[in-house]
């Protein structure tokens, strides 16, 4: 270091009064740090993406800023509190789904909200938290690699909420909710050899099932997996927001330039397709950057789930930390043309939903986990 | 402890948990990699691709229609002109009711009712923010009822285009033509990407004619527009290359018409049917050209109604046919001085030698009577006085002594039976009638032979010849010159309307008649000159108070069939079963400087129908020093 002596001994003094006041608070310094860099990258898009609109910015910024609330306060919850009450909070959330499918029935609608008056909020949201949470409960107690009989117990925990959330309908989040749960099974040390008798089993019935569907219903699943065969409908999201990407080249278009965006070629852009208006503003350069940030959030979560000590812990943590990237890798999938196209936002930087918050949520969680561990190694 | 329970074992499970976690950071390595190759790919690889694709997305070319030339005549007035014009526009998305929004519109006389359904569909197939034209060239009065009723139509308004425009309305308009709205069968024969932007083509006339030259160039426009095609405004690196091309305005045509002397001829036909035209047999330049009645081309400038369309289609005068070039008429006497030529250039005829008129006329070993047409008896004429005082009888005897076939040989190279080559389409042939022909033109044996009484018709431009006016102008001009003949052209030239460079045509040459001497060009020219001095046939009419010389010719076309013992009486038939009047005429006779040939249907006797008109045209022309 340069600094001068004054100035150096003045900068420790400050670095390290700012470490005791985060770990005081139970906060990771570097996550903190990722987390909060992807969410300005993404308020500096969301500003071009929305057509220069600042409400839109700062509806963001405020759903951000809930969210980190909620991050910090459940930072400082102790992981024993969250591991007692989440059987609780699953049952409360199966009750919520449960309500919220009745009334959509009884509605003759699709309905995935519940307007409690004062807020409304997606009950799905809170079991992308609650079902690995009961998950880990449930093994962490129970010898592992789990048992046949722990995983038709993990199984049927995961599969109540999805088939709920798929009946609303939502088929994205209840996707993103069994994952999730499967990630934190995988993680407890499912065997090699039973996964791939799953994946095996999983493979034979789609087969018998696929030949079970009407000719119009083989269709449908082909054009789900196949949206370029329809390029004025579902095709011409992803027909668009690859011209967008393509466009863009290394350097981008520049801020608030990329005419895929702002003339609204993209659909959706300050939405699901915002990582296409990155693309086309900032380039390679911009994406690349995006990516690094995103991994290094994901690198930090993993070494913190490593570092904590106890089952319920590690296997949450573990699922919190790679669900956040499984996240990231299917809304850029889906937008560079990897994938076919879910409904799944970009983690921290698309506009809306309770998603925002839910992430945050389980980033608080993480840390909480980490933070309480007891340092018993010397 | 039994072998098959199971206990927990923390530091297994940790380094399990690791391994695991080991492995999906693997998984997630991979599948970054592989994202960021497909990033690579889109944005590297296949860039110059995809900018392609979004430069495509973004740009739309919008047309920049070029200016229309200008018309004008010889003396610099301008006929045909582009002039802003108000027009009624309506964007659908920014109307709340389209259907009701046309009844409220046609209600307050801004929309004709029959129009309603066309204005309804050309609104549908444009895009909802187009701003569509449904009423072209309004009123005074008809702004101004818009503008009171403005506020109860958001979504309609007036804007300004330029429209063609025809100051003199209905004068010269078959010479003009005019311009509408490009149909079907103008596509064919155009290039569509030359006139995306154009509305208006030529129709007819020198404006169908001369479209190459009248239509220039149009522009174009690249503009920046969003994804559902609405130009957008926008400054910064959206728009860095956006391109436009300027309009290379059309050429403007300098006609060789003089308008004060169509004028005068369009005056003089008045209410009558008819056609008029004027050459300068010098070089061919068509002085006048008309046809009578006309129309106003201003109507499909700007949009004809179905009603008006429908009344000038209907109108038993035919205001939209063209006499002048489509009318085919026989050309009674008219011919008789081409006949008089062609008895001296074969030796048919002497100049001297006296015939005597009875007032009928036998073919040799017939009983068949031909009669004279009106004088009743000529007594001893020869051919100066049998042209002048138009002789029937002397005309079938020479007629009759030439044979048809060299009647048919001799005609020809003055234009009969083929077009002029006058500069504008549209053109009729006649009919010059040889046995060849009528071998040709009938089917049953007995009609195809040539009757030597059908040569005897022929002599006085009866039976089954026939001219149109300009055939009759340009024979006319072919006489005045004595054999050298131009083709008619109404264009004699074109301007660059920016550096106003004026590019003139040189005259073009047609057949010379080279058989006949001087002298016989001479004498035939006498008897024309005769006809309007003394007792010639025009000389109470055309023929008063000259102040130069004039060599003129009538004729009557019988429209209706008199049987071989009566005499035609012109009260008894009904007007439009009337002969049709002819006058042909050049001058000054010695020097000529203007050929004319005028035609008016149903108008009796040639000397009182159609003379004076010709004599008036003259005078516009030659007294004002026309063609000096």
């Amino acid at each position: 270091m340069t600094f001068g002596s004054i100035d150096s001994s003045y900068t420790r003094r400050t670095l390290t009064r700012s470490a005791r006041t985060l770990a005081s608070l139970r906060v990771d310094g570097p996550l903190l740090v990722g987390l909060a860099l992807i969410a300005i990258f993404g308020l500096i898009v969301m500003y071009s993406a929305s057509g220069r609109d600042l409400a839109s910015v700062v509806k963001s910024a405020t759903r951000i800023g809930i969210g980190a609330v909620v991050m910090l306060a459940l930072a400082r919850v102790k992981p024993g509190f969250l591991r007692r009450a989440a059987p609780i909070i699953y049952a409360v959330g199966i009750l919520l789904l449960v309500i919220v499918d009745v009334v959509g029935y009884i509605g003759k609608g699709a309905q995935r909200w519940l307007d409690l008056g004062f807020v409304r909020f997606q009950p799905s949201e809170i079991m992308k938290i609650a079902v690995p949470m009961m998950c880990a409960w449930y093994l962490h107690e129970r010898p592992l690699p789990p048992s046949v009989g722990s995983l038709l117990a993990s199984t049927a925990i995961i599969f109540v909420p999805v088939a709920l959330t798929i009946a609303q309908p939502d088929l994205g989040t209840g996707m993103l909710i069994a994952i999730a749960g499967v990630l934190v099974v995988l993680l407890a040390g499912l065997q090699l050899r039973v996964i791939l008798a799953l994946a095996g089993i999983a493979a034979v019935g789609a087969w018998f099932g696929w030949n079970f569907l009407h000719d119009y219903q083989q269709k449908r699943v082909l054009m789900f997996l196949d949206p370029q065969s329809d390029p004025l409908g579902a095709g011409y999201h992803i027909i668009q927001s690859q011209i967008a990407i393509g466009s863009g080249g290394i350097f981008g278009k520049g801020w608030m330039n990329g005419s895929q965006g702002q003339l609204e070629f993209l659909p959706e852009r300050s939405t699901d397709f915002i990582f296409a208006v990155i693309g086309e503003e900032f380039g390679l350069v911009g994406l690349g950057l995006l990516l690094f940030l995103y991994l290094f959030v994901v690198g930090r979560a993993i070494y913190l789930a490593m570092q904590t000590q106890e089952t319920f812990a590690r296997l949450l943590a573990g699922s919190i930390a790679v669900t956040f990237f499984v996240y990231v890798f299917i809304n850029t999938g889906m937008v560079s043309g990897l994938l076919p196209v879910v409904g799944v936002p970009l983690p921290l930087v698309s506009y809306g939903g309770t998603s925002m918050v839910t992430l945050l949520a389980g980033f608080g969680i993480l840390m909480s986990l980490y933070s309480h561990r007891k340092l018993i190694r010397s | 402890m039994a072998a098959n329970v199971r206990i927990k074992d923390q530091w297994q499970e940790q380094r399990l948990f690791e391994q695991r976690a080991v492995v999906a950071g693997g998984v997630i390595a991979a599948l970054s990699v592989l994202l960021l190759a497909r990033l690579v790919t889109l944005q590297v690889v296949r860039h110059d691709y995809y900018t392609e694709l979004s430069q495509g997305n973004r740009v739309r070319i919008e047309p920049l229609p070029a200016p229309r030339g200008l018309i004008l005549d010889r003396n610099g007035t301008v006929i045909a002109e582009n002039r802003p014009a108000y027009q009624l526009e309506l964007v659908r998305e920014e109307v709340p009711d389209l259907a009701a929004t046309l009844q409220r519109l046609e209600a307050i006389g801004l929309i004709p009712e029959d129009d309603l359904d066309d204005a309804r569909k050309l609104v549908a197939s444009h895009r909802s923010f187009d701003s569509v034209p449904i009423r072209l060239r309004l009123d005074d009065e008809q702004i101004a009822t818009f503008a009171v009723h403005r506020f109860e139509f958001p979504g309609v308004d007036i804007r300004t285009r330029l429209a063609r425009s025809y100051p003199y309305g209905e004068l010269a308009v078959h010479a003009l033509g005019y311009v509408g709205a490009i149909s079907e069968q103008d596509l064919g024969r155009i290039d569509r990407a030359a006139y995306a932007g154009t509305s208006l083509i030529g129709k007819l006339g020198v404006e169908a004619a001369y479209e190459k030259e009248l239509h220039g160039q149009n522009g174009s426009r690249e503009i920046l527009v969003n994804a559902q095609g609405r130009s957008v405004q926008r400054q910064g690196a959206l728009v860095p290359n956006l391109r436009t091309v300027a309009p290379v305005a059309g050429e403007d045509l300098l006609l060789a018409m003089d308008l004060g002397v169509q004028k005068v001829a369009e005056d003089e036909l008045g209410a009558r049917r008819g056609a008029v035209v004027a050459i300068d047999p010098s070089n061919g330049d068509v002085i006048a050209l008309v046809s009578r009645p006309g129309f106003d081309p201003n109507t499909f400038g700007r949009g004809i109604t179905r009603v008006e369309y429908k009344a000038l289609l209907d109108n038993i005068d035919r205001p939209l046919f063209d006499r002048a070039l489509r009318g085919t008429y026989p050309s009674g006497s008219t011919i008789k001085p081409a006949i008089a030529l062609a008895g001296l250039v074969y030796g048919a005829a002497k100049p001297t030698e006296h015939r005597f008129c009875a007032g009928v006329y036998r073919l040799p070993g017939s009983s068949r009577m031909f009669r004279e047409g009106r004088s009743g008896r000529h007594g001893s004429v020869d051919l100066e006085d049998a042209i002048a005082r138009s002789c029937d009888v002397y005309f079938y005897d020479l007629a009759n002594r030439l044979g048809v076939d060299h009647i048919a040989s001799f005609l020809a190279p003055f234009g009969f039976g083929s077009v002029t080559g006058i500069d504008i389409s549209g053109e009729k042939p006649g009919l010059l009638p040889s046995r060849e022909w009528k071998r040709k033109a009938f089917s049953r044996p007995q009609d195809q032979i040539w009757f030597p009484g059908e040569t005897v018709n022929f002599g006085i431009g009866q039976g089954y010849f026939l001219v149109t006016p300009l055939q009759l102008a340009h024979y006319t001009s072919i006489l005045a010159n004595q054999g050298t003949s131009y083709k008619p052209r109404l264009v004699s030239g074109l301007r660059d309307p920016v550096t106003g460079a004026v590019r003139r045509f040189p005259p073009e040459k047609g057949a010379q008649i080279s058989t006949a001497t001087p002298e016989q060009w001479h004498i035939v020219m006498e008897g024309m000159a005769g006809a309007l001095r003394g007792r010639g046939t025009a000389a109470a009419t055309a023929g008063r108070n000259m102040t130069y010389d004039i060599a003129g010719k009538t004729g009557t076309a019988q429209v209706f069939s008199v049987g071989q013992t009566e005499k035609y009486n012109e009260k008894m038939v009904p007007e439009r079963l009337r002969d049709h009047s002819w006058f042909i005429a050049f001058a000054p006779a010695e020097a000529p400087r203007i050929a004319v040939a005028v035609l008016v249907e149903n108008g009796g006797f040639g000397s009182t129908g159609a003379a004076p008109i010709a004599r008036k045209v003259m005078d516009a022309w030659l007294l004002k020093g026309g063609g000096t």
